[in-house]
C-alpha cells in the first residue's frame, strides 16, 4: 500500500538498545502497575523499536492510569471519563489513512505500514488543556513532516486538514450533535512541517490506548489539546485555512491557531495558569507551552491577540 | 405512626438527603473516583450539589401546596441551609486551593469573568438569607420583611443557573435542564400569584385542625413566606 516508502536503513542496532532503556525507564515511572504493563503489552502487537528525541523534556511523567482515564474525546461522551469508558467498542484494525489533495504522490497507507516504515521516536512532550490543566505525556511516533514529503507537495499546498473517523455506531458521542462531526482539523503547512508536529501512534511505549486517539493521532504540543485532532482517517493538502471543529463550535472562543498564550485569555477564562495533573496548585502557563524555541519563529510579525 | 415520630424520620431523611453528596464524595476520595483532576472535580460536584439543594429548597413550597402536606415548609431552612454549605465548600476550595496562590488574578476574574461575577454575586444574596434564618431574626424582622427579603432566592437560583451556564465549555444541555426545572418552579409561583381568590394571605389554622383533609385549599402564606 506504500508508495514511495521512504528508504530506513538507519540504527536498527541502536534502536534496540534504547527500546531495552525505555523499558527499564517505564518499569521504573510506572512500578506497581509493571505487570499490568507487560500483560498489556504481550497481548497487543508491541510497537518498534523507537529512539529517544532531544525534543522530550525531563519533566516527572503523568502516571498513565491519568493520560488514559481523564479525556476529552467528544466523539465517545462529554465526560472526561466517557472515552475510557466507551472506547473499547472502537475497531482500530485495519485502519487506513488517506493523504491526499495538493501533493505530487496521493496515497492510502495502513497504519501498520506507517509504523514499520518510518523510525519512531518517543517523544515526552507537555500537554496544556484549553481548560487550564496540563499532562507530561511520553507519546511514541514520527514527524507529519517525514508523511507529507513521501506524498510531495505541491507549491499550491499552504495548509493541511485533518479528519477524524466518522463511526456513530461505535462512538456514542457521535450520535448526539455536540459538534459538527466527524471532528476536523487542521495546520500550516510550515506549522505542520514543524519537527514538532507527531503523528503518533504510541503511549508509554505501547500502542495507544484508544481513548488517546488509536490508532493514529497528531499531536503538536505547543498548541491547546484540541488542535491535536485524534483517530484521523483522512490528512489533506490544502490552499486555503481549512474548517475546524472547534473553531465551527464557537468562533469568539477557539481560533485557527489557538497556540497556548498565557497573555490571551479565553473569553471566560483566564490561560494565565494551569494545574498540572497531579499537582495541587497552578503553575503558571509558559508561551507556546514551553516550546518557543522551536516555534515562535512560525507566527513573527502577528498578531497574535488577533490570531488566536 | 404517630405524627412526633414521624416528623423525626423526615427530619432525618431530610438530613440525610442533603448530606449524601457529601458523603459520596468523601467515598469517592477514598476509592480513588475524583479523576485525575481531583480539585476540579471536588469544585464542580460542590457546585451541582449546592444548586440542586437550592433548588429542591424552591420545590419545597410547591410540593407542600400541591401534596396538601404544609409540614414540608419546615424542612425549607434545613434545605436551604444545606444548599448554603455547599455553595461555601464550592467557594472556599475555589478561592483556598484553585486559586490558592495567585490571589491577584482572582480579584481581575472576580470583575473580569462575567460567570464568577455572577457566580460571587449569588454566594454574596445568599449570606443575608443564611443570616436570617433563625427564629429569632425572623422574629426580629417580622414576617413581611423577612419574607421580603428571602424572595432574594427568586433571583439566586437563576443567577446560580446562569453561573453554571456561562462556565460550561460545549454541552449545555445539563444547566439547561436545570434553567427549566427552576423556571417552572418560578413560572408556578408567578401563576400562583395572580390565580384569583388567592391573593389574601390566610393565617396557618392550629395545629389539631391540620389534618389533610380538613386542610384549606391554600395553605397559609402568613409566616411562611413564598
Amino acid at each position: 500500500m506504500i508508495r514511495n516508502a521512504p528508504d530506513l536503513r538507519d540504527c536498527d542496532v541502536t534502536d534496540r538498545n534504547l527500546y531495552l532503556r525505555r523499558r527499564e525507564f517505564i518499569g521504573a515511572a510506572a512500578a506497581g502497575a509493571g505487570l499490568g504493563l507487560l500483560g498489556a503489552g504481550a497481548a497487543r502487537a508491541a510497537l518498534p523499536p523507537a529512539r529517544k528525541s532531544p525534543f522530550s523534556t525531563d519533566e516527572k511523567l503523568t502516571p498513565k492510569k491519568d493520560i488514559t482515564s481523564y479525556n476529552n474525546f467528544y466523539e465517545f461522551g462529554v465526560d472526561k471519563g466517557d472515552p475510557e469508558r466507551y472506547a473499547g467498542r472502537l475497531t482500530t484494525k485495519p485502519w487506513t489513512v488517506t493523504v491526499d489533495g495538493l501533493c505530487a504522490k496521493p496515497s492510502k497507507f495502513y497504519v501498520e505500514d506507517l509504523i514499520k516504515h518510518f523510525p519512531l521516536e518517543e517523544r515526552i512532550y507537555r500537554m496544556r488543556c484549553v481548560e487550564a490543566w496540563s499532562m507530561v505525556i511520553p507519546w511514541t511516533g514520527f514527524p507529519l513532516a517525514s508523511l507529507l514529503k513521501a506524498v510531495e507537495p505541491t507549491s499550491k499546498a499552504k495548509f493541511v486538514a485533518f479528519e477524524t473517523v466518522l463511526r456513530p455506531a461505535e462512538m456514542p458521542g457521535q450520535r448526539q450533535p455536540i459538534l459538527d462531526w466527524p471532528y476536523k482539523e487542521g495546520l500550516r503547512l510550515d506549522e505542520a512541517m514543524n519537527p514538532l508536529t507527531l503523528v503518533t501512534v504510541g503511549l508509554y511505549g505501547d500502542v495507544l490506548p484508544n481513548q488517546d486517539g488509536a490508532p493514529i493521532r497528531i499531536v503538536t504540543p505547543w498548541k491547546y489539546g484540541f488542535k491535536s485532532a485524534k483517530s484521523i482517517v483522512r490528512i489533506s493538502l490544502v490552499d486555503r485555512q481549512p474548517p475546524t471543529a472547534w473553531n465551527l463550535a464557537n468562533a469568539s472562543e477557539y481560533g485557527f491557531y489557538s497556540n497556548v498564550n498565557p497573555e490571551v485569555n479565553h473569553p471566560r477564562w483566564s490561560q494565565a495558569t494551569e494545574r498540572r495533573i497531579g499537582e495541587l496548585f497552578r503553575r503558571k502557563t509558559l508561551p507556546f507551552n514551553g516550546y518557543g524555541e522551536q516555534v515562535a519563529s512560525l507566527y513573527k510579525g502577528m498578531d497574535l491577540r488577533r490570531y488566536y | 405512626m404517630d405524627r412526633k415520630l414521624r416528623d423525626r424520620l423526615v427530619y432525618w431523611a431530610v438530613w440525610l438527603g442533603c448530606a449524601s453528596p457529601l458523603f459520596w464524595l468523601v467515598w469517592l476520595g477514598f476509592t480513588d473516583g475524583l479523576t485525575a483532576n481531583p480539585i476540579e472535580k471536588i469544585i464542580r460536584s460542590l457546585g451541582d450539589d449546592g444548586l440542586y439543594i437550592l433548588i429542591i429548597g424552591l420545590a419545597i413550597t410547591p410540593a407542600a401546596r400541591i401534596l396538601r402536606q404544609p409540614r414540608l415548609i419546615r424542612f425549607r431552612r434545613t434545605v436551604g441551609l444545606w444548599g448554603f454549605s455547599y455553595i461555601c465548600l464550592h467557594l472556599l476550595m475555589y478561592v483556598g486551593v484553585d486559586q490558592a496562590l495567585y490571589w491577584d488574578a482572582l480579584f481581575q476574574d472576580i470583575l473580569k469573568r462575567p460567570f464568577i461575577t455572577i457566580g460571587m454575586a449569588a454566594f454574596i444574596l445568599l449570606i443575608p438569607l443564611a443570616v436570617t434564618s433563625t427564629n429569632g431574626m425572623v422574629r426580629r424582622l417580622g414576617p413581611q420583611r423577612w419574607r421580603r427579603l428571602h424572595q432574594l432566592i427568586y433571583l439566586i437560583v437563576p443567577l446560580g443557573v446562569v453561573h453554571y451556564l456561562l462556565m460550561v465549555k460545549l454541552d449545555t444541555r445539563p444547566p439547561m435542564m436545570f434553567g427549566a426545572v427552576v423556571a417552572a418552579l418560578l413560572a408556578w409561583r408567578a401563576i400562583n400569584r395572580l390565580a384569583p381568590g388567592r391573593a389574601a394571605p390566610k393565617r396557618r389554622r392550629p395545629a389539631k385542625a391540620e389534618p389533610a383533609a380538613t386542610a384549606p385549599p391554600v395553605l397559609g402564606r402568613g409566616g411562611e413566606g413564598g
